[in-house]
Formats: structure tokens, C-alpha cells, sequence
């Protein structure tokens, strides 16, 4: 159910966005969804590709500090109110999300977001008692 | 107004060298009997070289006594280099650390007025009068600076104003409404001061201030140019350390042709910090003093690791006691920034509680708005990489939190990427101090 993702350091300075994607493409690694947190000073670049133990070999190798994470990916119905309707699901159940951002493909019509939680394990059984699809980590790399 | 007094002590000021020899003599025999009879640290100090306080004949002979260092108060804390009992000290100073632990010392009574009159000294050589009003924004607490010029101006009979640190706006309002005359505090601070006149528009000449002493870290012939075309004052620099007394070792007079040694209470020495051999008269090296005349805190050649020149001549002011240059740097790597002492190992260790790892980090030491800033990099590993903003949030705001109670001093701490920081043969540059490029 969990979906390996690689979080990257980065500092806030020009050229380090394009040195981190430029070692992936050398590497061809293709990126399937990003989503980029900052300060004045840094960033933390998360990344869910289609190889993550080859990205995380070439970044290391390229003196970038890089950890894994567990994250899941989740089908919102893509309607108005569809992704409020997963969210008052979490609130209800005092599971809290970290952070989450959007899949750039969809699942069957569906649209799909990436959730990071505190507590993986309890959102999913939560979300799984809601109906509500929880995606195979497997499968978000092909989508 | 009463004639300004140009001596406090014109009988020790300007004794004849010869006469100041004898006299440094006989004290410094009576020093090593002192410490030889009631200092554990200096007995087995005496004992390893076979001396005895007899031995020393000449002034010279003390070229071949050990150093004290500052790792010597550092195994003998609190209390353990104290030469009298707890009874006969009436004050306890202390200085910031090198490890975590402060460096503590303690004055007998006669030790505080003999430190009252050395601050008189040079208060009065730098045209402080009975008739002035005195500004002390040093902060008063467990540092020597504010309570030595606190009591030598008292001694003085001038006014003393313990406006104590911070709080610029309201220095200001008190300078102007008690019209404060002469200005304590540091260089920078003073710097600060005068940006903020600058900025409410307070025209300086429309105040009372005449002279500025500012000490407790080093500055350059440029920053007391500009301190006193914009402050309208005349403005002195003076020397000491906690170690050795406080404020009060050396101070300038009117003439500005170096700080004027009270040598009639410490013996200077000048060496080569690598070999510790005593370099001929006029060299650069690292100044050493012993206290000629300390009851509770005695200091046999004690290695301040300040960097400097002493002159001999006599001052056009008359005074016969030696001159020491503006120090030009250190012989260690601490840093003095807004006038705390700073080590670089200090921030390691702050860095290492955290999170149990060592990172490679580099202080940047600049100043900006003529203020003294200090911003810490270090390099993200793996141990401090925190997948979410609000954990890395946290471990920079702990670190400069922590930073800030060991060093009492405000931190930026910026993370940057493995490898930035330069390394010079394999190890990181531990310091870049900007403020003097």
C-alpha cells in the first residue's frame, strides 16, 4: 500500500533544482510526481520516480543528502468536493497529514494525491474502511 | 569648572623606569612566595622545574617559570587558583568559557582597590573628570567591564549613570535628558548609537557627550575615526581581562599612541606563541602578564593569546610606564564578536548534543550596520535531514536556540548542502571572519 518516496536537501540558491533533475535524466530516472517545500535559506525536494533506489544511488554519489519516505498515494474522485470528502474522512479519525500534493496523472478518471502522514499505517486502515482507494505502490509507478 | 586633573597617580604614571624595575621586582618576589605557599597549581609548577621563589634574582628570571593558561583555571574550577580563603574574598567575577565552563575569579578587598584605582588611571588619562557624567552601557552582571568602570569612576568622582546594556532607544533619552558626557561600552555598541542618532535625527553635537572609552573587543584606527567625527567625541581604547583583573591592565591616554601598561601591578612580557621564548624588545608577539600586586587571584605569566607590541619610550604625555599597540589578532582561534569571547569548539559541542552527529560547520563572522553578526553554516547529513519543513524547522530554532544560552550571543543558523563549506587540506574551514576584509 506504501509508496517509497525520496526526499532531497537543497539550498535555496539558482541551479540546484536543474542539477537534481538533470542527475536523474542522466540516469534515466523518470519523475512521476515532485512537490518542493522551502525557506529563504532551503528546500526539501520530494520526489516519487519510477526507480527510487537508483535515484537515491546517483544523488548520493552527487554529495546530495537524500532519506526515503513512506507516503501513500489515494484516488480523489476528481469532482468538485471530492478531495474535502477524503480530508473530513482524516479529520474525523485525528489522523494528521503532514503534507500531501497532487499526482500529475490520473487512476482510472480518478485524480490521485499524495499523502505523508504521522501515523501510515492507521490512515490506511482508515481510508480503506471509508471506501476510499488506496493505490498499490506498484501501481503509482506505472501509472 | 576645576582644572582637568591629567595624572590619578602621577608618582606610579611616571616613575622612572629604573625605579619601576626595583619595584616590579620586589613584588613579583613577593607574588611567587604567595602562590608558592598557598597555590596547589603553582607549587607543582615550581616543584617540576626545581625553583623556589628565592631563586629569582632579575626581572628576567621569570623567563623561566611555566605559563598559566587559561586549560590550567579550566582543571583548577571554580575556586582552585584562589590564594586566600573564601573569608577575604568580597567579590566573584567570571568570564565566558572555552568548554562550557566559565573561568571564575575572585578579589580581596585590597584587590578591588587597587582595581578601582587602575580604572581611575586610565579614566583620568583618557579626560574623564569629577565633573563628568558617565554612561556605562557594559552590562553589569558577572563580566568585569561594567562594575570596573563603575567603581574607578566613582573614584574619580565623576557621575555614574549604570545604564547597563541594550535598549538603544532609551540610552538615547537618557543621554540626552541626564546628558551624559562620557560614553562607556563597546566599539561597536557605540557604533550602534550612533546609527540610531542618525536615524531619529538627533544631532550629536546638541548633546553633552565629550568622550567615549570603549574596550572589551578589538577595533581599528578607522572604526575610532569614524566614532568620533560621528559621536563629536574623543574616543580612547583600553585593555583587560578577566583572568588578570578586568578593565583597568592598559588604557590610552589623550595622545592615542597605545595603551599605557600599569606596570607597577603586572610585568608584560611579549613571546613567540609557538615556541613560548621571550622576544626581544619591540617584537610582535603574544602578550604575557603576571600580577605584581593580586591577593586572591594571583596570575603567574598568564598567556592572554592576544597578539601585540609594546613600546618603551616615554609618552609625550609624560607617563614612563610601556605602551601596548591595538592588539592585531590572536594566537588561538577565538573570535570576539559584540564582545564575547567565542571558541569554535563551543559551537561543535552545542551541534553535537542535538542530534548526536558532528557536522561540518563554518562560523561567518561579519558586520553589518557596524554591529557584529554571527551566522553558523552546517552541512546537512542524513542524521539531520528531516523529510518534513516542520522538523527542520525545529532542529535549526534548537541549535540556535542553545547556541544563544552557551553563547549568550544571537546565532543564525543556515543549513546548506555536503560539501559546500570549503576544506583546506581535507578539513573544513571552521571560521570566515569577514569583518576584516
Amino acid at each position: 500500500m506504501k509508496v517509497e518516496q525520496i526526499s532531497i536537501f537543497i539550498e535555496n540558491k539558482s541551479g540546484r533544482l536543474a542539477e537534481v533533475t538533470r542527475i536523474l535524466g542522466e540516469a534515466k530516472v523518470n519523475i512521476r510526481a515532485l512537490s518542493l517545500a522551502d525557506t529563504s535559506d532551503f528546500g526539501i525536494l520530494r520526489l516519487i520516480v519510477d526507480d527510487t533506489d537508483l535515484a537515491l544511488r546517483v544523488l548520493k554519489e552527487h554529495h546530495f543528502t537524500v532519506n526515503k519516505t513512506e507516503v501513500i498515494g489515494v484516488e480523489v474522485p476528481d469532482q468538485p468536493g471530492g478531495l474535502c470528502s477524503i480530508l473530513e474522512i482524516l479529520d474525523k479519525n485525528d489522523i494528521n497529514v503532514e503534507y500531501m500534493y497532487a499526482f500529475v496523472e490520473r487512476s482510472k478518471g480518478n485524480a490521485v494525491i499524495i499523502f505523508r502522514f504521522d501515523s501510515v499505517d492507521e490512515a490506511i486502515r482508515v481510508l480503506t474502511e471509508n471506501k476510499i482507494t488506496v493505490l498499490k505502490g506498484e501501481r503509482i509507478s506505472t501509472l | 569648572m576645576s582644572e582637568a586633573k591629567k595624572f590619578w597617580n602621577a608618582d606610579a604614571e611616571c616613575m622612572p623606569r629604573e625605579q619601576l624595575r626595583d619595584l616590579q621586582l620586589r613584588r613579583l618576589q613577593q607574588t611567587l612566595q604567595l602562590v608558592a605557599s598557598r597555590v596547589p597549581c603553582y607549587q607543582n609548577k615550581f616543584s617540576r622545574l626545581g625553583f623556589q621563589p628565592g631563586d629569582l634574582h632579575t626581572l628576567e628570571d621569570v623567563a623561566g617559570l611555566s605559563f598559566t593558561t587559561k586549560e590550567d583555571l579550566r582543571l583548577n574550577y571554580p575556586y582552585g587558583m584562589f590564594a586566600v580563603p573564601m573569608r577575604d574574598v568580597v567579590r566573584i567575577h567570571s568570564s565566558s568559557g572555552t568548554t562550557g565552563k566559565p573561568t571564575v575569579v575572585g578579589y580581596t578587598r585590597d584587590d578591588i582597590r587597587s582595581w578601582t584605582e587602575l580604572v581611575a588611571r586610565f579614566m583620568t588619562a583618557a579626560g574623564v573628570t569629577d565633573e563628568d557624567i558617565v554612561h556605562i552601557a557594559f552590562g553589569y552582571g558577572l563580566f568585569t567591564g561594567a562594575f570596573g568602570l563603575h567603581y574607578g569612576s566613582e573614584a574619580i568622582g565623576a557621575s555614574v549613570i549604570p545604564i547597563s546594556g541594550g535598549n538603544t532607544d532609551k540610552q538615547l533619552m537618557i543621554m540626552q535628558d541626564y546628558r551624559s558626557s562620557a560614553l562607556v561600552c563597546t566599539p561597536s555598541y557605540a557604533m550602534t548609537m550612533a546609527d540610531r542618532m542618525e536615524k531619529q535625527g538627533v544631532d550629536p553635537t546638541s548633546l553633552a557627550l565629550r568622550v567615549g572609552l570603549f574596550g572589551a573587543e578589538p577595533w581599528s584606527e578607522q572604526m575610532r575615526h569614524e566614532l568620533e567625527q560621528r559621536l563629536g567625541i574623543i574616543a580612547t581604547d583600553n585593555y583587560g581581562l578577566s583572568e588578570v583583573m578586568g578593565p583597568g591592565v592598559a588604557g590610552e591616554c589623550l595622545h592615542k599612541q597605545g595603551m599605557h601598561i600599569a606596570e607597577d601591578h603586572f610585568l608584560a612580557e611579549i613571546i613567540d606563541p609557538d615556541s613560548g621564548a621571550v622576544l626581544p624588545e619591540g617584537s610582535i608577539g603574544e602578550l604575557v602578564l603576571t600580577s605584581l600586586t593580586k591577593q586572591a587571584f594571583p596570575m603567574i605569566r598568564y598567556r592572554t593569546r592576544d597578539i601585540t607590541r609594546l613600546h618603551y619610550d616615554t609618552c609625550s604625555c609624560g607617563r614612563t610606564l610601556a605602551r601596548m599597540e591595538k592588539t592585531r589578532g590572536r594566537s588561538d582561534d577565538m573570535l570576539i564578536i559584540k564582545g564575547v569571547n567565542v571558541f569554535p569548539t563551543q559551537i561543535e559541542e552545542v551541534l553535537f548534543q542535538i542530534e548526536g552527529c558532528e557536522p561540518h560547520y563554518q562560523l561567518v563572522v561579519d558586520r553589518v550596520n557596524n554591529q557584529d553578526t554571527l551566522e553558523i553554516l552546517v552541512e546537512v547529513n542524513e542524521k539531520i535531514f528531516f523529510d518534513e519543513m516542520k522538523q527542520q524547522r525545529k532542529f535549526v530554532d534548537q541549535a540556535e536556540k542553545k547556541l544563544y544560552s552557551v553563547l549568550g550571543l544571537s546565532v543564525k543558523v543556515k543549513l546548506v548542502e555536503p560539501s559546500s563549506i570549503t576544506r583546506h587540506e581535507g578539513k573544513a574551514c571552521r571560521v570566515f571572519d569577514r569583518r576584516n576584509t
